[in-house]
């Protein structure tokens, strides 16, 4: 047994954390700045932070993350970072020449109270930045919040940093996709193009975290919103939020501060989600729905009319974030599908109040937890157990362990790949998370199927 | 830009041809900003072997440039991550936000195996405070020790240990007196690592607190003597990709019994029996060689410096731990293994040379591998054009000759050294000063590590702590045939159009150490460096963009 020391009783914590559904801020913010074009995150703190997202970022793409560092020591902990984030800037632009260095800070940043704005600022004066490139700040503590929480902030700061109204339209919609794959990006974009929309995505990390093999490097590859449409976005009929926790922030703050109205959606995973998503979009932006949309919803559609069965009643347990989670359930409650255990690591009560509103008619307890963890979960699987889990890669020990069907949904995924290429987002996405699903219930039905039970046409 | 750059040295496989290393390192250093590349400087140079063995001053183990994009991580990681990560019966809580403990679960692939379902194995739990602002302003001490207390509840563990992150130092959290009371309370084994990651240059810094640690609170505790002949304890292995498993098959085979392993495969109870050893034996120098130290003053017992990343080195290894012991019946054993072993090693190497001759590789890792690998690499006859270390120190470079002339700086000043004294009890010399000395006069070396320039050829470029700059640079110009590092650098270097193995967490292979490790490492070399998919880069419709014809439809 891998986790051999999980037990069934329930005993309750306050202090100790025991396998996390969450991680910290800087990491969310990191993914953010690089889906910024020609954008060096960095990351004002100790080296390992830089490191450890880097990697983790890694793992789960496969794909170059560059991101530097303050590289801080007992000195600058004492004296403050900001000779530190001088020299950064003056090393990075000097050496690798990108046209945005975006930078976030850690728990020992904030802790000691480093003044960005005013280290970047000293850093112009100082001409440490060069013409026409810029240095854009997001404060993301690693104590408060979740990585969700990073990456909102580093998105709502890459807004506010350029957005410029120059009092005419530019006839584009803002999307804020939340934080979702670059495959995700790519899709959302497609449906919108599909509508006859001109789009805004920020960030996209499409064409930078699923760039092509070409035998020749780039640190800086073509995808990703250029500092110009960022500029532009104040310019723009409206925004779209995708997520609350992820977009909502940076949609309100350019509501506020340029008068660009804006919605708050889920994040258009699985068949109502999308629809809301596609409504909203065809309303606010006075378009009508093409052939093509209306067709693949048909598709997805006939896939859970075709095989309901197999999803009927199936237990589900959940581990994962918000602004996925509340779609995701929604989704399977809408196949009738029976989320039982749902948890995330990530903070705030509003998250339990929807899946309850979600999840109130099914014909069995709920067990949903927000500030929750995996060992909570692990256990509520031992006293009531699934059919299905639908978790990170971390979940993989529990589904041997349990021997559970399971799908891998969410941050990080390092042992498979798929997730950078093909999304799980809008009506086609949806598609994918039901084939996947489908994959491992029929692979399951098989592999304990007596012989004279196993079928060939399922 | 350079003439390099312009007209980069065409490096046929084999044919020898090489840029000039000199040239190479101005041109690596032309760019960076003034102060930049005057610090660089001294962390890039070009290997010379003197008559008298030396080599020049290699500088290392000094702060990274802020912002030049480095490899390196964290004193946390290091002492967390590298040295207790790999221990399986000890429950590890970080103390701090939540992302340290995340980062370092289960990254590693570091492979333990409990003997049974009913042995203790926390390795696939991450546990945390998970501090939040109100702990930062308030002080994490009464969160830390609710946790121990539910940890305590939950798992009734025979020891916890607490491992601090950069705020935990800030707000003056104090670890070893929660750890104190706590063990006072419990009655089980609590102590505590100040790790904080902005403590010293890079890991190294939480290597020594880690073994500072485990020696002052681990060591020692019991006095239990194995039943069995030629005792030792590997230290500096860590079981990735089964590592050690591998140098532990050799060992039984060998007769030669191993107390504990710091820090693979490892239990709590290993590391409190460790002091009853024979012999320690030393893998990975930099992270490890404080323990070795300190169990010599306090226990009498003698290191050695082994590697067993290498068939030849493997051989060379268990020769050197058979002549230790000085037993005609070790020895004769000793050498039957490595014969039989050596002929499937053989006839792989064999094979595998015919393919990979004369190809180059450059590695860049850790505070030893960057060492290590180079014999194996050597084994199928290619070359080390480049190479150089994360965290290492002078003498990882040099030789432990230049210890003593090693500056503590303001950084290493931090990190405490224990004052170790002879234990009135335990104290036991495992060979006389006379034995020792007639072993040396021999040509036994006790104590000893020689560094990594002077096993490399003259002219090779040696680079300490190389940014992401540099390593493109070096790929440019040199066009190896692999290039060895970490996860971050990884597809950067492939996306360059050349195969990058990680020598941390070997990707997702494994072991690469002793006989059969060797065998595999040929093998992964040979499908990395021939792999037909390089072959692929450009389109057809890229190779030939103009249409010479066309289909005539009807």
């Amino acid at each position: 047994m891998l986790l051999r020391h999980t037990t069934k009783e329930i005993i309750p914590r306050k202090a100790l954390t025991i396998n996390p559904a969450k991680t910290c801020q800087p990491i969310g913010a990191m993914y953010a700045s690089l889906g910024i074009n020609s954008c060096l995150p960095h990351s004002h703190g100790s080296q390992g932070c830089c490191a450890y997202h880097r990697s983790t970022l890694t793992r789960h793409y496969r794909e170059p993350v560059m991101a530097a560092t303050s590289s801080f020591t007992e000195g600058s902990s004492v004296f403050g970072g900001q000779a530190n984030l001088i020299q950064a800037i003056n090393t990075i632009f000097t050496t690798y020449d990108p046209d945005i260095i975006a930078v976030h800070t850690t728990c020992l940043s904030e802790t000691i109270g480093d003044d960005v704005n005013q280290i970047a600022a000293k850093a112009v004066a100082e001409g440490k930045v060069p013409k026409g490139k810029h240095v854009i700040h997001a404060s993301t503590p690693s104590y408060v919040g979740s990585h969700v929480t990073g990456f909102a902030n580093m998105t709502k700061a890459m807004a506010m940093y350029f957005a410029k109204a120059t009092g005419k339209h530019n006839g584009k919609f803002n999307i804020i996709p939340g934080f979702v794959e670059p495959s995700d990006m790519t899709e959302i974009r497609r449906v919108a193009v599909a509508m006859g929309i001109k789009p805004i995505i920020f960030p996209d990390t499409s064409g930078v975290l699923n760039g092509p093999q070409t035998g020749k490097y780039k640190m800086f590859p073509k995808g990703g919103v250029t500092a110009a449409e960022l500029t532009s976005c104040a310019d723009s009929i409206g925004t779209i939020a995708l997520g609350p926790l992820a977009s909502a922030d940076a949609a309100r703050a350019l509501d506020a501060k340029w008068k660009v109205p804006c919605q708050v959606q889920d994040i258009p995973i699985g068949l109502a989600a999308t629809d809301r998503f596609i409504n909203a979009l065809r309303i606010a932006a006075g378009v009508s729905v093409p052939d093509i949309i209306t067709q693949e919803r048909g598709q997805l559609l006939d896939i859970i009319t075709d095989m309901h069965q197999y999803f009927y009643h199936k237990k589900v347990a959940l581990a994962g974030d918000p602004d996925h989670l509340i779609p995701l359930v929604e989704f399977l409650v809408n196949i009738d599908m029976l989320p039982v255990h749902i948890v995330t690591g990530t903070p705030g009560k509003a998250f339990e109040s929807r899946i309850r509103e979600l999840t109130s008619h099914l014909p069995c307890t709920v067990n949903v937890k927000a500030a929750g963890d995996m060992f909570q979960l692990h256990q509520w699987i031992k006293n009531e157990p699934v059919d299905l889990l639908i978790a990170n890669s971390y979940g993989k020990y529990m589904a041997k362990d349990d021997d559970i069907p399971y799908v891998r949904y969410g941050f990080p995924i390092t042992d498979r790949v798929g997730h950078s290429y093909f999304p799980t987002t809008c009506y086609k996405g949806g598609m994918r998370l039901l084939e996947k699903i489908l994959d491992v219930l029929l692979d399951r039905m098989d592999r304990d199927a007596p012989e004279e039970k196993f079928e060939l046409v399922m | 830009m350079s003439t390099i750059l312009k007209d980069p040295k065409n490096i046929e496989p084999g044919t020898g041809v090489l840029p000039d290393p000199e040239e190479v390192r101005k041109e690596m250093l032309a760019r960076y900003p003034a102060k930049v590349a005057r610090k660089r400087s001294k962390q890039i140079t070009v290997n010379k072997i003197e008559e008298d063995g030396s080599v020049p001053e290699m500088g290392s183990n000094v702060r990274t440039v802020p912002g030049i994009i480095t490899q390196r991580g964290c004193s946390y990681a290091g002492c967390k991550g590298v040295i207790l990560g790999p221990t399986r019966d000890i429950v590890n809580i970080t103390h701090g936000p939540i992302g340290c403990g995340f980062y370092s679960w289960l990254t590693r692939r570091n492979q333990t195996k409990p003997p049974s379902d009913d042995h203790e194995n926390y390795m696939t739990y991450c546990f945390s405070t998970d501090m939040q602002d109100q702990d930062i302003v308030f002080g994490g001490e009464k969160k830390l020790k609710a946790a121990i207390q539910e940890a305590y509840d939950i798992f009734k563990p025979k020891a916890i240990s607490i491992f601090s992150t950069c705020p935990v130092g800030l707000i003056g959290d104090d670890v070893h007196a929660v750890a104190r009371e706590m063990k006072e309370k419990l009655g089980i084994n609590i102590f505590g690592f100040s790790c904080e990651g902005y403590k010293g240059v890079s890991q190294s810094a939480g290597h020594h607190i880690a073994n500072n640690g485990v020696f002052t609170h681990i060591v020692g505790k019991d006095d239990t003597i194995m039943d069995a002949e030629y005792k030792i304890n590997l230290l500096g292995e860590y079981n990735i990709g089964g590592d050690g498993f591998e140098i532990d098959r050799i060992l039984k085979d060998c007769g030669i019994s191993v107390v504990s392993t710091f820090s693979g495969n490892s239990t709590y109870d290993q590391f409190a029996n460790s002091h009853t050893a024979d012999l320690n034996t030393v893998m990975c120098h930099r992270s490890i060689n404080y323990v070795a130290d300190m169990m010599e003053i306090k226990y009498g017992i003698p290191w050695i410096k082994i590697n067993f990343i290498g068939a030849k080195s493997t051989a060379k290894s268990l020769r050197k731990i058979a002549a230790y012991f000085e037993e005609e019946k070790l020895i004769k054993q000793v050498d039957e293994v490595i014969e039989k072993e050596m002929k499937e090693v053989e006839k792989v190497r064999l094979d595998v040379r015919s393919r990979c001759e004369g190809k180059l590789a450059m590695l860049f890792v850790g505070g030893s591998r960057a060492h290590h690998y180079q014999e194996l690499f050597k084994e199928i006859g290619m070359k080390t054009v480049s190479a150089g270390y994360e965290f290492a120190h002078r003498d990882d470079y040099e030789g432990r000759k230049v210890i003593p002339q090693i500056k503590i700086d303001a950084d290493s000043r931090n990190i405490e050294e224990l004052d170790i004294k002879p234990d009135k009890e335990k104290f036991t010399p495992r060979k006389t000063a006379e034995q020792i000395t007639a072993l040396e006069e021999k040509g036994y070396e006790f104590k000893d590590y020689k560094g990594m320039m002077p096993d490399m050829d003259e002219g090779t470029l040696v680079i300490d702590d190389i940014s992401q700059y540099e390593t493109e640079l070096l790929l440019k110009i040199y066009k190896p045939d692999i290039y060895c590092a970490g996860i971050k650098e990884k597809y950067a270097v492939q996306k360059s159009g050349i195969p990058m193995k990680q020598l941390h967490s070997y990707d997702s292979g494994g072991p690469y150490a002793g006989f059969k490790g060797a065998i595999n490492f040929y093998k992964e070399i040979d499908r990395m460096v021939n792999s037909r998919v390089w072959g692929y880069l450009e389109a057809p419709w890229q190779k030939n963009p103009e249409l010479s014809a066309k289909y005539v439809w009807e």
